[in-house]
């Protein structure tokens, strides 16, 4: 069974977010990146799934050159193959674009199942799965907490609101990975030093069907810090009764959310 | 003149609140620009929907009514939702972000090649051209977001409890048009639904939120907060340092690897306030931090703070609430 997994190389989720100079996107400078969260759970069972079945586990990511420390990473901890599509000089693009050249890049790849996070923590948009799934007209289950293999199909189990949906998708499928679904594993010394040695193909957007002159669908005009928020209205806690009944006044009378 | 669709979200044949705000907010952009507000909804035997709908101001509700969309699949819903854009033309959709809207809205986009503004938290139309604004880092900036000039169909996602649910003043006429989902391709399935513990509130829905971290120093004294949710009438969200520690399932989570949430309050028991769990609750109306540590940087974040021991605060809270019930 073959894999491929799409993953983002991402701002560190501690890393400050400053605003850059044209007003509409990330200062870059002094921040760490990371492959996404969520593409580390996706990565994970891929691996697992390769180590039990046989296969090829192949990363792919959009992104520019710095994104090649991300694929090297998936590379030590036992990813066979990567790909990066580069981003330099294709200009604005959204979800809807990034999901074409990801699909493009798949495409070309053997793939019984496509695994992505369920969501980056970047832009957030939480689009790319069912986007993917659409453009590549393949059946898609996410955010997947807990997978079971069967004959030529899945089943995943899929967080919704104050419940979990049991489905079942033949393969091949795009499956969104979520936290629960496995712990990811560190690369090991010799996983490392392999990485290094193995040769990450570099594609351009044209070379897996992206029109960059098409332009985004959606852009991003301006971008802010959020309001600082006034100062915290501090309550004495000498008394804890006295303190609790004062905080659920204030809660009902001043801010009037009781 | 931008007419306007919105999809409607049921479950076990009831609209979800997220749908109703939708639908609120889609009767503001129509009424603003002259069009026509319409609705879509899929499932089976859901006909009866039609009058609730209309309450809110639909002019037409188109009804993918089939045996097929009883148990919901992505690819259904969406073969329902395409087929209704197909009939209306709408302009502009919107589609709540729940779990649901945000599987369906993608499909949808990828397949008519539009764009999405996702999990927008302010939207408006200017010059017949949608403008949105919405979190992004998980909430540590927030973008302003606009589709492509000329862009034949312009898809929202609005964020659950954000935008307010209204009745209109006047109801739509409600003219239910079916429409059919004949030959789609359903290959990916719910085949059961396993509901949470009976009365658990969802962190993502729910209005009030209180929360717990390392602070609660057990998953044996989640009841001393489930005490206080229960008189709130709120649900339990966690931190990662608890999530992590396995004192709680990740659903519960709230923060940058959890959920992002919205809610009036938010009550913070033991959570120090690490810059993960702020970008996934520091747009909530009203903040409680409650902490031993005066120093804790989840006091920057809160409009009340009480410093002191959640042991003491937590149970005085429940009681007050009680009383002030009585």
């Amino acid at each position: 069974m073959n894999h491929v997994v799409c993953i983002a190389y991402v701002p560190d989720t501690e890393t400050k977010i400053r605003i850059g100079a044209d007003g509409k996107s990330i200062d870059e400078a002094d921040v760490k990146w990371i492959v996404s969260p969520y593409d580390e759970f996706a990565l994970e069972e891929a691996l697992k799934t390769k180590e039990a079945k046989g296969g090829t586990v192949t990363v792919v990511t959009y992104g520019p050159a710095r994104a090649d420390a991300g694929l090297r990473e998936c590379l030590a901890r036992g990813a066979d193959e990567a790909v990066r599509v580069a981003s330099e000089g294709t200009g604005e693009i959204d979800s809807l674009g990034v999901a074409t050249i990801l699909a493009g890049a798949v495409k070309a790849l053997p793939h019984d199942v496509v695994w992505m996070g369920n969501k980056g923590v970047g832009t957030d948009a939480q689009l790319l799965v069912p986007m993917v799934a659409e453009l590549l007209d393949l059946p898609h289950v996410s955010p997947v907490m807990k997978l079971e293999w069967g004959d030529g199909k899945i089943t995943a189990h899929r967080e919704i609101e104050g419940a979990t949906e049991v489905v079942e998708a033949p393969l091949p499928a795009v499956i969104g990975a979520q936290k629960g679904l496995n712990e990811p594993r560190y690369a090991s010394l010799k996983g490392i030093m392999a990485a290094k040695k193995k040769t990450i193909a570099v594609k351009q957007p044209a070379d897996v069907g992206y029109d960059a002159a098409a332009g985004a669908a959606v852009s991003w005009t301006k971008l802010e810090l959020p309001a600082a928020r006034g100062a915290v209205k501090l309550i004495p806690a000498d008394d804890p009764n006295k303190a609790a009944e004062e905080l659920l006044r204030l809660l009902r009378d001043e801010a009037k959310v009781l | 003149m931008s007419n306007v669709l919105v999809f409607i979200e049921q479950r076990d044949g009831k609209i979800r609140k997220a749908s109703l705000e939708a639908l609120t907010l889609g009767r503001t952009l129509a009424g603003k620009t002259g069009g026509t507000l319409a609705a879509c909804v899929a499932g089976s035997g859901i006909g009866g929907l039609v009058p609730e709908i209309a309450a809110y101001g639909a002019a037409k509700v188109f009804v993918a009514d089939a045996p097929e969309l009883g148990a919901y699949s992505c690819e259904g819903y969406t073969a329902a939702l395409d087929a209704a854009v197909t009939a209306f033309s709408p302009s502009i959709l919107l589609v709540p972000a729940t779990t649901m809207g945000k599987d369906v809205a993608p499909r949808l986009a990828a397949r008519r090649k539009a764009g999405v503004l996702s999990d927008v938290m302010s939207l408006s139309v200017e010059g017949g051209r949608l403008v949105a604004t919405r979190p992004v880092y998980s909430g540590k900036a927030q973008a302003t977001v606009t589709p492509a000039a000329g862009a034949a169909l312009q898809i929202a996602t609005p964020r659950p409890n954000v935008f307010p649910a209204a009745k209109a003043d006047a109801p739509g006429a409600g003219e239910a048009v079916p429409v059919s989902v004949a030959g789609a391709k359903i290959r990916a399935k719910v085949v059961k639904v396993e509901a949470a513990a009976a009365g658990e509130l969802d962190v993502a829905e729910a209005d009030k939120i209180v929360s717990g971290g390392r602070g609660i120093k057990g998953p044996e004294n989640w009841p001393v907060l489930r005490a206080l949710c229960h008189e709130l009438g709120a649900a339990l969200g966690a931190s990662r340092a608890a999530v992590d520690a396995g004192w709680i399932d990740h659903s519960h989570q709230v923060g940058q690897t959890g959920k992002v949430v919205s809610p009036t309050l938010y009550v913070a028991c033991g959570i120090s306030g690490a810059i993960q769990h702020l970008a996934g609750m520091g747009s909530s109306k009203v903040i409680v931090a409650i902490n031993k540590d005066p120093e804790a940087p989840i006091f920057k974040a809160a409009t009340y703070g009480v410093v002191g021991d959640l042991f003491q605060i937590v149970p005085a809270m429940t009681e007050a609430a009680k009383k002030m019930k009585a």
